[in-house]
């Protein structure tokens, strides 16, 4: 069985105005045009209004490439990004 | 070794593991496993309810069915793509499918042979199915876990319709409620089944639970269901075909009969009535589709070198 | 029933991905009274033409469902059968309505004999995934269908009648989808391998005997000026999309003899191809047999 297998896209929604884009998923497409249409198709019910972009999945440059690296750990010089590093009395309400 | 040490941490402190993060092999081969074996279930599935799509009895039925089937083919999808983020490959899990050499859930293997099944597959097949599911949006592997949410979502919508299309049946002539008390009599005990053999014969549950990939043991699932599900028989007038089904105080949980493991065996080693009809059927359109897919990716190689 | 799974699972997450299968019964707020001189009659005729069009294509498009070349294709041919059906849907209720005979939508739908449809026989020829077609003898109908149903449609939206110039304004949007999708499909087939290219020539070639019927005016259309589209209008424009289309594909367009209507009869007044009693035979087998039951 000859088999030729389309390309995976990387698919990512505007829910609605005010968000940003959304990685929601992927799919399989034969070229770009078909990937929205499909994307369109798949994740949104071809609901109006919203805003979709595609891009082929091994045109994604990420960090941590590589299987070898480690979890993302915070990086150490950036505590200062995350709310932990900011000590808080307990009785401090809604924070 | 400090990988598997901060893997353990992470799964343990119920913090997702994500595609690029390292991972044990034995982990990722049991989701790539389980999350083929439920995508191919849900591509699968579209089939013994799509056999009524023509012939739904009302144009509002049809419109129904068809997106419901629809959706199958679409959380299939959601899940090929989670499945993709472990490194697997659609075109190799298709092959595995139509091949034989991957399962998909044995429910499938049974025929629909009123519209009646339809309402009963969405009330007890995609009941089962939501028990099994939803904790499967807490999973530890993050893909998968987000996969479930929208799946289950959609799941909600696909069960309310079967028990509503009861209801109306139910309300209706009394041919209607034979219809729908035989299609519960076939379908109760396969659905038990769909949680798969007890605990004790249970292969991967140990391991799975420890991965947080599985939440909850299979008769645990099973006892839920049976909760859940024994009222709403009642609510609609039929009976469930288990004469040992009682409510048990001490237990706070209802007793059920022995299912017949020896027919859930069968038919998962592909003896049912149609295991060899729905891959046959699969095999059939991923093959007549062959040179549809050829096609369209020899015309986009051949923009793209003209675009050179 | 409701919340029966929420102990389950940790609820508050990703909220907005809920997605609904909209089919809701639209057009509210239309004004449904019958349009002053009009013949209730031939309103009810033009209704069940365009929309047993729709029924009857929509049909056809669900029996791909399972069968499609890729799984993305399955979704995609089934949102265009949901669509198509709900346009059916609001148009026999509209049927109905004006015959006022207390029939509904599921009546007109599965309670009428072969010879009472009034569809094209487009819609109703096996163009696949049975013995009679494939995708692109699919593809080919849907391009043509949806081409000239979209220039009908846009002409509707000012039709004399409320109900069919709502129904053409919701229709619009699908149909101009439905065609697109048909034209990237008809790129691809014909310029994707040589065996596709020879099966997008065949499929057009297939439905390309059946189109004269599309353009040729009945006489409801006629009766109906105003409220009704005479189709013989929207012909010029229709080949000019179908050209455009054909041309970025290089394709020619297919010179056939059109399927010979019967003394002048075709679809439109009941006279049709014999497929169309064996997809009614499947259409209506369990409404027929049990009378009386409510689904």
């Amino acid at each position: 069985m000859t088999d030729a297998s389309w390309p995976l896209y990387e698919v990512f929604v505007r829910g609605k105005r005010g968000l940003n884009h959304v990685h929601v998923g992927s799919l399989h497409a034969p070229d770009d045009e078909m990937a929205l249409r499909n994307a369109r198709d798949l994740y949104t019910r071809r609901n109006e209004g919203v805003s979709i972009w595609v891009v082929r999945a091994d045109a994604i440059t990420a960090s941590s490439p590589d299987e070898k690296d480690p979890f993302f750990a915070p990086s150490g010089d950036k505590v200062y990004r995350h709310p932990t590093f900011y000590a808080i009395p307990d009785d401090v309400p809604h924070l | 070794m400090d990988l598997e040490r901060e893997f353990e941490r992470v799964v343990a402190a119920e913090h997702r593991v994500e595609p690029r993060d390292w991972m044990p092999d034995g982990y990722r081969k049991t989701l790539v496993r389980q999350i083929a074996q439920h995508a191919h279930s849900e591509i699968i599935g579209m089939q013994p309810e799509g056999n009524w799509i023509g012939r739904a009895p009302s144009l509002r039925r049809k419109a129904i069915l068809l997106a419901k089937v629809q959706d199958e083919a679409g959380h299939g999808l959601y899940l090929y793509a989670a499945a993709e983020t472990l490194g697997a490959d659609r075109a190799e899990l298709t092959r595995n499918l139509v091949e034989g050499r991957q399962k998909y859930s044995s429910i499938f293997n049974y025929p629909t042979l009123t519209f009646a099944d339809v309402g009963v597959i969405g009330w007890l097949v995609d009941g089962a199915a939501i028990c099994n599911q939803v904790p499967l949006c807490r999973t530890s592997y993050g893909p998968y876990a987000r996969a479930m949410i929208r799946v289950c979502k959609e799941e909600s919508f696909h069960q309310r319709q079967g028990y509503e299309l009861l209801m109306t049946m139910m309300r209706g002539t009394p041919a209607q409620r034979e219809m729908v008390q035989d299609a519960v009599d076939r379908w109760w005990w396969p659905s038990l089944m769909m949680f798969g053999p007890p605990d004790a014969e249970s292969a991967n549950t140990e391991q799975s639970m420890r991965w947080r990939i599985k939440r909850h043991t299979n008769d645990e699932l099973r006892q839920r269901f049976v909760d859940m599900t024994v009222p709403q028989a009642e609510r609609l007038g039929v009976t469930l075909p288990d004469p040992a089904l009682a409510w048990n105080a001490e237990r706070g949980h209802h007793d059920f009969g022995e299912i017949d493991w020896a027919e859930f065996w069968r038919v998962v080693k592909g003896d049912g009535p149609c295991n060899a009809e729905r891959v046959a059927h699969r095999r059939q359109a991923h093959e007549d589709g062959a040179w549809v897919r050829e096609a369209a990716a020899a015309y986009a190689a051949k923009k793209r070198e003209r675009a050179v | 029933m409701d919340n029966a799974y929420e102990a389950l699972a940790d609820e508050g997450e990703e909220k907005h991905w809920a997605f609904g299968t909209g089919f809701t019964a639209a057009l509210t707020g239309v004004d449904r009274a019958l349009p002053a001189g009009v013949e209730r009659a031939d309103l009810v005729v033009y209704c069940l033409m365009l929309g047993d069009d729709a029924l009857i294509h929509a049909q056809r498009l669900a029996e791909w469902c399972s069968r499609a070349p890729e799984l993305e294709e399955d979704v995609a041919l089934a949102n265009i059968a949901l669509d198509l059906l709900g346009q059916a849907r609001l148009l026999l209720s509209r049927a109905a309505e004006v015959e006022d005979a207390g029939r509904d939508e599921d009546a007109l739908a599965y309670l009428r004999d072969e010879r009472e449809f009034r569809n094209v026989r487009l819609v109703e020829i096996d163009c696949g995934p049975g013995p009679g077609g494939d995708f692109a003898t699919t593809i080919a109908r849907l391009l043509v269908f949806s081409s000239w149903r979209l220039a009908v449609f846009q002409r509707l939206t000012a039709s004399a009648d409320p109900v069919l110039a709502a129904v053409a304004a919701k229709g619009i949007k699908e149909l101009a989808y439905h065609r697109d999708h048909a034209a990237q499909w008809v790129l691809r087939l014909a310029g994707g391998t040589d065996y596709s290219r020879e099966r997008m020539i065949a499929g057009l070639t297939q439905v390309w005997a059946y189109t004269d019927e599309l353009f040729t005016t009945h006489p409801v259309e006629t009766a109906l000026g105003g409220v009704a589209v005479d189709p013989a209008d929207v012909r010029a424009e229709v080949a000019e999309v179908l050209d455009t289309v054909l041309s970025a594909a290089e394709l020619d367009r297919p010179e056939v003899t059109q399927v010979a209507a019967l003394a002048g009869r075709a679809g439109r007044d009941g006279v049709h191809t014999q497929a169309l009693g064996h997809l009614l035979a499947e259409l209506q087998h369990v409404a027929r047999s049990m009378p009386g039951a409510v689904w």
